[in-house]
């Protein structure tokens, strides 16, 4: 307990609080882009699954950490095709669709993990690639500027997502879309198409999610359901961000910190119950949900409401 | 008389062709994955149906998994009427088992009847509590109680581990050190009596059976029932009509709580008579699906959980004749919830379709 507040010790849980953002960032930067566009995605939990094995197995096989990405990359385009079909095409009801998704995908990843695998395996992951110079910065270089490609690609996400979204004009038909679809058609925007896109680049995302939490260790190790939840943390936190990109981060970052506590409190065993350490994210996820909900802030107006063009 | 023909199609169409497309169509998905694993598909899915209904056992053991799918399911009915999608099973069975086996184990010796009867409340209000928060939190503060029930299911389950590694653990399994997380055996007094001489199927079916009807008469042939459809096709609407909305989202998730409560208790009271992890087996989740199968109707949940009450057990007896995982029923359950949900639009665009006719021919 005493040696627990030492600068080290804090530098090392800030630097894993930015490794363990990642996953958050990617997913729930994702399923911003998809709630902007009007579509709960609720099913992004299921493609990390996927995500998280396939590149996992392709790297383990294949002795390629980028052929990994790749097959996360190409799952993404696949689930989100399929989810887009679902939502956008068959107009489902998006809360049940979601869970069908997730439900495939949690099945399916422990399906193949049993078929082809079956017991724990371990391989290198990305390691850590330090930025010249800035890396050199005490303290804070340790904790910004050595982590590997996949964090800063998460974080360089924000500004990207904030550009796309309120600079560009694609991102003027993503909001239009959410906020007023019928609108945006009568001015000749394929609500269609834009919602596609969305779902698209969110499962993409989200299937890197579930790379990073493979391949993006440096001890790569897959284990059922390796994800625990973190999709749908990472929806919350789209509602904790308000659907900015900026308050997604600091959620991302808030959740992550909390992550690299809570596991160091459990290697430092002071003697609480390994599974209060589990369930606390959870449990500040829905206090966070009532803390935001208090202020009233509501989504896109469409969100979750399947187009239908007026006839 | 061509319109009530066409009335009676629209229904087969809707109400079965549809859902056994999706099943259909998830099994021949789940086939290419059975392929590239290098199994037959048409061998697997013979074995799950022999293995199912092939003996008496077999019908027996589907019988025993169909149970708590009847009772979670009609309680998901009554939630999805009403507009709350509830995900929370999983979370509220656990909750409902705990509080049942707490009581169990502190309860005098008292016919069996009257336990039974006591246990069963025990169950529906631990669930139903369970399932309170977040119907509360839906209706006050509009949180989507689709992340909240998630976030619950995940905390009950740390919640069970916790109590079976501490406060509820056995006190032979501390005393002999193996450490095994379970309860100790509740009073016979609380077990349900089972039908045949080694075979698990119990009276539950019944009790399933008995509320799975109750929820349909709540549903259709009473006012609250009618108020909770109400809000759940127009929430606005109801509000104008004078319905308070918030007290019948809550009331039909205590509701449906309630029941994957005593689905949880009679779990504990027909098959394990103790608490264990893992006593709910992924019933919350099996449990939504056999109700959208169902259509939403609780009397139509019992052949729907039948039907899934059979696969889960092919799928087991799979897994220990042919080695394929058990997780492949999850995968082919996302499917056809997938493809059910997906297949909606085309009943609606029927029941369009249908209309159009109507008034063409009242012209």
């Amino acid at each position: 307990m005493g040696n627990f507040f030492q600068t080290r010790v804090i530098v090392s849980i800030f630097s894993a609080g930015i490794r363990l953002a990642t996953p958050y960032l990617l997913a729930s930067i994702g399923e911003m882009l998809d709630q902007r566009s009007g579509v709960y995605n609720l099913g992004i939990e299921g493609i990390m699954l996927i995500g998280a094995f396939l590149s996992f197995y392709t790297s383990l096989k294949t002795g390629s950490l980028m052929l990994g990405i790749l097959m996360a990359i190409i799952v993404g385009l696949l689930m989100g095709l399929l989810s887009a079909f679902i939502n956008v095409t068959m107009k489902a009801e998006q809360g049940i669709s979601g869970i069908g998704i997730y439900m495939f995908g949690f099945g399916l990843s422990g399906l193949l993990f049993r078929l082809t695998m079956g017991a724990i395996v371990t391989i290198d992951g990305f390691k850590s690639t330090p930025i010249p110079i800035l890396s050199k910065m005490p303290y804070i270089g340790e904790i910004f500027f050595n982590q590997n490609w996949m964090v800063y690609l998460a974080f360089l996400l924000v500004p990207i997502s904030y550009i796309v979204l309120f600079k560009t004009t694609f991102g003027l038909k993503i909001r239009s879309v959410g906020e007023n679809p019928s609108a945006a058609d009568s001015l000749g925007v394929s609500v269609e198409f834009v919602r596609y896109v969305c779902i698209i680049i969110g499962s993409v995302l989200a299937a890197l999610a579930g790379a990073f939490l493979t391949i993006g260790q440096q001890k790569a190790i897959f284990v059922e359901n390796i994800s625990a939840g973190r999709g749908f943390i990472a929806i919350a936190l789209v509602y904790f961000g308000r659907w900015q990109p900026t308050g997604v981060m600091i959620g991302s970052l808030l959740f992550s910190i909390l992550d690299a506590l809570q596991i160091r409190v459990q290697i430092a065993n002071i003697g609480i119950p390994y599974e209060y350490a589990v369930m606390a994210p959870y449990i500040i996820t829905i206090i966070v949900l009532v803390f935001v909900a208090q202020h009233r802030i509501g989504g896109p107006t469409a969100l979750g409401k399947p187009f239908e063009r007026c006839k | 008389m061509k319109i009530r023909k066409n009335a009676f199609f629209i229904s087969i169409i809707t109400n079965i062709l549809i859902p056994l497309g999706a099943v259909f169509l998830a099994l021949i998905v789940g086939s290419i994955f059975l392929i590239t694993a290098h199994v037959n598909p048409l061998n697997a899915y013979y074995l799950m149906f022999a293995a199912s209904f092939g003996s008496l056992y077999g019908i027996t053991e589907t019988l025993v998994k169909a149970t708590p799918l009847i009772i979670v399911g009609a309680g998901v009915c009554v939630a999805f009427r009403s507009g709350m999608v509830n995900i929370g099973g999983e979370g509220q069975i656990i909750v409902g088992a705990i509080l049942t086996t707490f009581v169990a184990l502190k309860l005098p010796s008292l016919p069996k009847i009257i336990s039974v009867m006591i246990l069963l409340l025990v169950g529906f209000v631990g669930g139903g509590i369970y399932g309170l928060i977040p119907g509360v939190l839906k209706a006050y503060f509009n949180i989507n109680e689709i992340l909240t029930t998630v976030m619950l299911n995940s905390i009950a389950t740390q919640v069970l581990y916790l109590l079976l590694r501490g406060p509820m653990m056995d006190p032979l399994e501390k005393a002999f050190g193996t450490g095994y997380p379970q309860s100790s055996i509740i009073p016979q007094s609380a077990w349900l009596t089972r039908f045949f001489q080694g075979k698990r199927l119990h009276t539950g079916i019944f009790i399933a059976i008995i509320l799975a009807i109750a929820m349909y008469y709540l549903l259709w042939k009473t006012t609250i029932g009618y108020k909770m459809r109400a809000v759940g096709k127009n929430k606005n609407a109801s509000r104008y009509g004078g319905i308070n909305v918030e007290r019948y989202m809550i009331l039909s998730m205590l509701i449906a709580g309630g029941m994957a409560g005593i689905a949880g208790a009679v779990e504990v009271m027909g098959i394990h008579h103790r608490l264990l992890d893992g006593i709910s087996a992924g019933y919350g989740f099996s449990g939504i699906v056999a109700a959208l199968f169902g259509k939403l109707n609780p009397l139509g949940t019992i052949p729907a959980s039948i039907l899934f009450g059979s696969i889960l057990f092919g799928a087991d007896s799979l897994q220990r004749t042919v080695g394929i995982p058990a997780a492949m029923v999850y995968a082919i359950e996302g499917l056809v919830v997938v493809f059910a949900v997906s297949g909606e639009i085309i009943s609606r665009k029927i029941a369009s379709r249908n209309t159009e006719i109507l008034t063409e021919d009242e012209k």
